[in-house]
This record gives C-alpha cells, structure tokens and sequence, in this order.
C-alpha cells in the first residue's frame, strides 16, 4: 500500500462502482517486496497462515480512510493485521498488532500493560533505545513491520499469543476482531450499571458484520444483566446475532422501535424520549451514529467502534442529551463484572473457543486473488458472508513470496 | 320493489366477476359448474321523512317512556353516539347521527336541560379529527358544544373519568365512562350497519375501559362466536348483555337510539360497483375500464385518496329509540331484512375482494393487519347458521397487502407487525405473551389519549377478531399480495386467482366448490 493522493482519490471514485474496481485503481499493489528487517530486540519473524480483511482495510483502499492517519501511519505499508501464524520454531501464534510501548522499546505504562494500554500515544510514532520502528498504529499500517496479506512480517514478542494445537487457525484469525468486540461491549458497562428501575439495562447493537457480531458476543459473555437488542441488515446477520445470544433481532430499519418497545418510552420527533443504556454503533457511518445518538437515553453512551471518517452528524441530541460518545478502537486491558481484570485477548482466545469463531470465517482466497478476495468482503453482508480472510499455508503462495 | 339478495350459479356465459382489490379492483372469470356468486339485496327503500321519523321514534319508543318525559330542568343529559368507524363509507351530509342528536337537543331544549355533553364511544379507537366529528354531529352541533368542553371523545384510559360498576356473574369486570354512566340520561344514537352493532355493544364497548373490553376481545371469546353477526350465537353478543344488565342494575338508564341504512353504497361514478356484472351497461363498462386503469397508474397515495373522499348516498331505512334490547331486536329485523341472502349449502373455497376501506381504516391505510381482520374477521362472519365454507376449506381473498402503516393511527400495528407476527400468528399465544406488554405501553397510551392513534392492544383485537375463521379454515390464500407480508400473516401469496385455485387444490381438492361473496354492499348469507 503506498501513499498516492492520486490514487487514493480514484480508489474513491471508483469505490462507487465497487471494491472490486477500487482496489484495481487504487493504492493497493501485489508486488514482491524484501522481508522486513527485524526492528529490534524482542522481535521475531512471523510467517502469516490466515490474515483477516477488516472494514478499515476496505477504507483505506476504497479511499475513505480519514487525514488523521496520515501522521499515524507509514508508507509503503502491507496491509493485514488479523493473523494467526507461524513463528521460525514452528509456533502457531496470533497476533495482538497494536504496535505498543515494549515494541516500540519503551517501558510499559504500568507492569503487565498490554500493547493498547496507556494514555498518551507518542510512542505510536516513535521509538527508542536499539529499537527503530517507524509510526504506525498496528502491524499492518507500519512500513517497518510489515502485514498479514503476505508470507512474512515481523512482531515483538509482545504481541504474540501461542495458541493451542487443538485451536484451528480459521478460529484463532477470529481472535483479533473478536477482541475488539470484547472491548467494545465492556465499554457499555458502565452506561449499563448505572440503570435503575423495573427496567433491565438495554444494550442495542447497530450493525451485524463481523465487529458487531462480537461485540454481541462479548455482551453476552462479559456484560451480565443485559438485553441486547441488535439490528442486522441480512438475514444470515440476524440468524447468527440470534445465536449468540442476542434478546432481539430486527432489520436495520425496526431498530428504533424494537428499542423503544424495550425501553417503554415515547418518540419525540426522531428521537426517543429515553431508551438504550448504551448503543455499540458497530458499522461507523453518519447515518449510524446518527441512529445511535436517536436510540440512546439522556446521559446513556454511544460506543463507536465502526470506524467513521469524516462524517456530519447533528450533535445537537448528544449535547442536550449529555450522550457519551466514547471512541472503542482496540482493546488492552480491561476491568470485568466482578472487579478483576483480565488482557481483552485473552478474554478473546477463550471466547473464540467458546462460540466456535471459526464458523463466522466464509471464504479464503489465495492472495494472487485479492482483487475477487476484496470484493468478497466488500460485499460480505449482500453475499451471505462474515469475514473473509486470506489463506497463506500453501506452498505455492509460499514460493510466491509476496 | 328492490331485488332480494341472488346466488349466481357460475355457467360458461357468465361474465368475469368482479374482485375488489384494495385501491382497485380486477375482472376474475370463476370456473363454471361449481361456482356460484352472492349478490347483495339491492338497497331497501329509504324513509322520506327522516326527521319526522326520527321524531316519531323519540315520541314513541319501544318499551320505555317518550323521551320528553325522561327530560327534565335541572337533570344531567349524555348523548354517546358511533364513532368514526361507522358508517362504511362515511354517508353523505347531514350525517343521521346530526340529524338525530338535533332531534334530541330540540326536546331537551324544549324541557329546559341545560347539562347537556356529547360523547364519541370510540371505545379504543382513534380519537376522531374536527373534521370527521363536524361530519358526524354537524357544525352546528359542534360550534356550540366543542368549545365549551361539551364535545368530548371516550377516553378507555382515564382512570378519573372512567367507573367501576360492578361484575357479571362470569367475572367481567364493567367500567364506563363516568360522565355516561352518572348522568341521569344517557342517550346513545347509533348506526347498525351490520348485525353486530348496536344494542349493549353500544354502551358496554363503546364507552368501555380496556380493563373491561378484555372480558370478551379475547381468542376465546371470538373464536367462540359463530357468527359475531349471529346474536343468538355470539359470545361476544352474550358478554355485552351480560354487561348491560350490569349497567342497568347499577342505575344507569339508557335510552338508546338505533338507525340503520340501506345498501345504496356507491355514488356516481362508482356506482357500478354495486351492480351485477351480467346487468352492466356500456356506461358501467366504460366507467369500469376507466376506473380500473386509471386506478392503476395512479400513485397508491392518491388513489387512497380519491376513495376516502367518497361519500356514500346511504338513506336511512328505520329508526327506533327506546329500551336498549327491544330496540335492537326491531332493529336487528331490519338489518337483516336488508342483507340476508339465503345460500343452501357450504363451499370448498370462499373468495372475496378486500376492498380500500375497513372500520378501523376511514381516512387511513388499510395495512395488512387490517386486510386480515377484514377478510377473516368481517367476510367470513357475514353468515348465519354456518360458515359460507365448509371447515377445513380455503378462503382466497385479493388485495395488494402492502406493508404499509399509518404512523399517526396506527403506531402499536407497525411494532405488531414486526415484533408479534414474527413471533407467532397464534391468536391465544400472543395474547399470552404479548398483549399485556402493549396495552400497557405508555408511548401507544399517550398517542392514544392525546394523539390519532388506536389503543396499544388494538392490533390484537384485529387479530382475535380473525381467530375462528383462522382455526375454522385449512389455508388461506391472497391474491396479488406482497408474498413478504402475506407470509408474515402466516398465509400463502397467489399471483393470481388460477394460481391460486392451484394452491387451494392441496387442500380441496381439484374440483371443488367455490363461492364469491360478492361484497360490498354488504350483506350477510344465511347458510342452510
């Protein structure tokens, strides 16, 4: 992926047409590049088996990707940062690619911290001591570490998590978006706690791909107490969000009034008069947050985890409401129901066991097919799909050395 | 002399049919030898003189003294009378609802009352517009009572305004409207389009709480009435005697004012409507191919439009007022005298056009919850003695059934639709599981007291309302209904009527026996 701005604006226009399309025009590239050197002490080379398309992949190939990472960010970079892998020994492991402080060869913000823990960012972009790691958020948005859409990157021994060899690796490559639906859905707790009355916290979920999906998933797991309600634009969305445990499930369009049935409050023009505790807006677009902000109670918490762009939304309800609007980009460390605390992909790793993760993976590609392996995930809810990732354990592709 | 009411038997030179359809209609051709069409009596002769009439009935009422005698300075006076669900369509101006509330304020007038409030019994229905009571009670009446708070709509959700007079010996619970039921009078005028209307439904529905209207809008209670338009029996008719007696017991007096009109439904140039196909002249054919096509292209909006802009020439055929149970028997004989049609025997397959209007959408949509309700709940009740089809049959209606919902009056069907229905069709589970949820919802309770909006549990009165004929058939069928919705009603979509002939073949057969209710006008077969 390089920096083009030229490219980057067709990728855009042509995402209209489709993913197919932008990725074609864009500033993705699938050319053979030198392995990356390893950074530092502590780091170890990876050879990717499974690497998941994420929906901030697709919008920094369409295009849609905001400015602000233009600082975060290093380019050329390999995109891909949901990987389950092969270290040189053998091990099979999952990546946490949150490029944190011990990557990066800073002390941890406090013992045990976890790479996303900590509350001031310089280290994003800088490092220190014998360690020499350009800016970049994760492993797949950093020119130094490389990415999960190849056959090689290179990860601090941080961010690496063994798993088990009875954990296939089509559930271990759920583990990443999993945990970022675990963080998600404990971020709603304390919206949840602070409900009082006959009425059971309400949780709605806007948007049932595969951060949504987790983030019902983690509800279920870690948030005790709580009726989740879920709108899901396809039915195979609806029939899975059901699965896991969700209270409610209705198309997209009945959201607000399955909430409001829940909530037992009245609609005032477009918004309710009360209604969810919290609402995890799970897809990221000015009509969802919009949808959010109208759904959540006076003083309730909109946790957005789709990532949004450059979006215009009416903040008039958020300030007369005093809604939170509370960010949830990763995970890290988090704070469970019962006051102990616990890594979110550990949280991940056993809930990824628990609900057979891999059955939410519909279609691999090889990555010479990336352009069909794109569009796949573009179109993931039309076509029936969750996630799509690409498989890398071939020989073929490992010759291909991409 | 109007024509009684016809049983066509299908023969190869019978025309094609007409189907109702919603905002429009179609031409079906029935197979010959085994089908037979219903026609309506045509429209009873109308009463030249309605005031005088309506006079002479205050003057002379059965079984109770005349009006002015029950009048007096000083005592307190309520007139309820029928919302605006009746009639179908809304009738020309005057309004015989105007024309009998003026009758009765001119006696009242004349015996110096001075306490004098209107009530509309919407029971649970929608609080009716300006415009629909001006239509209902005139502007006369209205200018002079709805400033002053005179003019009031029955609120089924005010504890303040509602009393609790006591139980039948079955346990119902009745509670009215305080202001009707503590008044010295209560003068109830109504329009009995149909045999279920009038009599204690008046006063013991139309004025009723929810708390009591549950006794008997329930799954049992319809799915025990065989037919609701058959009193001797209907259990609802019974639980709303029941009530009466309660009403009269506790000292309520009801004088009760009971109209009913002919069948003369349709104006120019609509009117071919009404007419049998064979008996159609070139300007009803053009008038229909006008119509029909015209309909078609037009947007659905303003062909809702164009219908409930239409105004009904029905006159009235009797009048009668006094003693709420012998004025409803003599009225109940003219109902039936204007709309039985013997049918000897039952049918495999019943077919009915649903046609734009129902009760419970007069200036509204008639959205697929309704379509149900009007097919199931009042179709397929229009007989006495036995069902028009046989049990374990086919009802085939035809209607667009659009999911399409008014959002001012009918917000709880939406969340019906798409909460309950997904759930179950089971008229006894929902009731179970859901019903309490939504008549006691605050929002839907809100809408309904201050808004245009029916009651929260109505969607389920709808639903109950179809409950026998949902037990009592094997399948049914809608023609030229979005499958989506028609699936969610848990019934089979047809694209069209052989189609669905086809379908019916699984249960009844190849060759079965079909019969077309050919309504409106309204009528009612008394099945041998």
């Amino acid at each position: 992926m390089r920096r083009s701005v030229g490219r980057l604006g067709m990728a855009r226009v042509a995402s209209a047409i489709g993913a197919g399309t932008a990725v074609r025009v864009g500033p993705l590239e699938h050319v053979s590049i030198d392995p990356p050197d390893l950074p530092g002490p502590g780091w170890q080379r990876v050879h990717p088996r499974l690497a998941g398309i994420c929906g901030s992949d697709l919008a920094i190939i369409e295009g849609h990707a905001s400015p602000y990472f233009d600082d975060w960010v290093s380019f050329p970079f390999v995109p891909g940062h949901e990987v389950v892998g092969e270290l040189e020994d053998g091990t099979r492991v999952v990546i946490e690619p949150v490029l944190g402080h011990e990557a990066r060869g800073f002390a941890p913000p406090f013992p045990g911290a976890a790479p996303g823990d900590g509350d001031d960012h310089a280290h994003l972009v800088t490092s220190a001591g014998d360690t020499t790691v350009d800016a970049g958020i994760q492993i797949g948005f950093c020119c130094s570490t490389g990415g999960g859409w190849s056959h090689e990157l290179v990860a601090h021994a941080s961010q690496l998590h063994p798993i088990a060899a009875d954990v296939p690796d089509e559930r271990a490559v759920l583990v990443e978006p999993l945990a970022g639906g675990i963080h998600a859905a404990l971020l709603t707790a304390p919206a949840a706690a602070r409900a009082t009355g006959r009425i059971e916290p309400v949780v709605a979920v806007l948007g049932a791909g595969t951060m949504g999906l987790a983030a019902i998933a983690g509800l279920r797991q870690f948030v005790p107490g709580v009726r989740i309600v879920v709108g899901a634009r396809y039915p195979h969305q609806q029939r899975l969000a059901r699965a896991l445990g969700a209270d409610e499930v209705v198309p997209s369009g009945e959201l607000l009034r399955a909430v409001r049935r829940l909530a037992g409050c009245h609609v005032i023009g477009d918004h309710l008069s009360s209604g969810a505790h919290a609402t995890i807006d799970a897809v990221g677009s000015a009509t969802s947050i919009g949808d959010a902000l109208r759904i959540t109670r006076p003083r309730g918490r909109v946790v957005l985890m789709g990532m949004p762009g450059e979006v215009t939304v009416d903040l008039t309800g958020l300030w007369h409401r005093e809604t939170e609007l509370v960010g949830s980009y990763t995970y890290g460390t988090e704070t469970l129901a019962d006051g102990s605390n616990a890594r979110t992909f550990d949280l991940a790793r056993q809930l990824a066991d628990e609900i057979a993760a891999e059955q939410w993976l519909s279609a691999t590609y090889r990555l010479a097919d990336h352009v069909d392996a794109i569009a796949h995930a573009a179109e993931a809810g039309r076509r029936g799909a969750i996630k799509v990732a690409f498989d890398l354990r071939g020989r073929a592709d490992r010759r291909d050395q991409s | 002399m109007p024509r009684p009411g016809f049983v066509l038997e299908v023969d190869r030179s019978t025309p094609p049919t007409l189907f109702w359809r919603g905002e429009g209609f179609s031409l079906e051709q029935l197979p010959p030898e085994r089908s037979r069409v219903i026609y309506a009596p045509e429209p009873l002769p109308a009463i030249d003189d309605v005031d005088g009439a309506i006079r002479h009935a205050l003057l002379h009422p059965i079984d109770q003294d005349p009006l002015p005698s029950l009048l007096r300075p000083g005592m307190q006076l309520t007139i309820a009378f029928d919302d605006v669900s009746l009639p179908l369509p809304k009738m020309r101006r005057p309004d015989i609802r105007q024309r009998v509330i003026e009758a009765v304020l001119d006696l009242a007038a004349e015996a110096g009352v001075d306490d004098v409030a209107l009530i509309a019994a919407l029971a649970l229905h929608r609080r009716m517009t300006e415009a629909e009571l001006r239509h209902a009670v005139g502007d006369r009446v209205y200018d002079a009572f709805e400033p002053r708070g005179l003019l009031t709509q029955h609120d089924a959700e005010d504890p303040a305004n509602l009393v609790d007079l006591g139980t039948t010996p079955e346990g119902e619970e009745v509670e009215i409207n305080r202001r009707a039921a503590e008044s010295d009078l209560l003068v109830y005028v109504n329009i009995n389009l149909v045999a279920m209307d009038g009599g204690w439904k008046s006063t013991a529905t139309g004025l009723a709480s929810y708390r009591s209207l549950r006794h008997h809008h329930n799954p049992a209670t319809m799915e025990a009435s065989h037919s609701f338009m058959d009193q001797h029996r209907s259990e609802l008719h019974k639980s709303n005697w029941r009530m009466g007696k309660v009403l009269v017991d506790s000292g309520v007096k009801v004088f009760q004012v009971e109209t009913t009109l002919n069948t003369d439904t349709f104006p120019q140039p609509f009117d071919f409507l009404s007419r049998r196909e064979w008996e159609w002249s070139a300007r009803d054919r053009a008038a229909y191919l006008g119509t029909a096509k015209s309909l078609s292209l037009a947007p659905t909006r303003l062909a809702r439009k164009i219908f409930h802009s239409i105004e009904s020439p029905h006159q009235m055929t009797s009048v009668h007022a006094g003693e709420v149970g012998a004025v409803h028997a003599a009225t109940t004989e003219r109902v039936y005298a204007q709309q039985l049609v013997e049918v000897e025997g039952q049918t495999d397959v019943l077919t009915m056009g649903i046609p734009y209007i129902c009760p419970y959408n007069v200036h509204s949509i008639m959205n697929p919850i309704l379509v149900m309700c009007m097919g199931l709940g009042y179709y397929f009740n229009l007989y006495r003695g036995r069902p028009l089809v046989r049990e374990g049959g086919v009802v085939i209606m035809t209607h667009p059934t659009p999911p399409d919902f008014h959002p001012v009056h009918h917000p709880s069907y939406i969340d019906f639709y798409e909460q309950v229905l997904a759930d179950t069709t089971d008229p006894h589970e929902m009731s179970k599981k859901w019903e309490q949820q939504y008549a006691e919802d605050e929002w839907y309770r809100h809408l309904y007291r201050t808004g245009h909006a029916y009651h929260g549990v109505h969607p389920f009165y709808m639903w109950y309302w179809g409950a026998h004929a949902m037990r009592h058939c094997g399948r049914v069928i809608i023609v030229g209904g979005d499958p989506k919705a028609v699936r969610r009603l848990g019934f089979v979509p047809a694209s069209t009527m052989d189609d669905a002939f086809e379908m019916a073949s699984d249960v009844v057969g190849r060759t079965p026996t079909i019969t077309h209710l050919h309504c409106p006008p309204i009528m009612m077969a008394d099945v041998r």
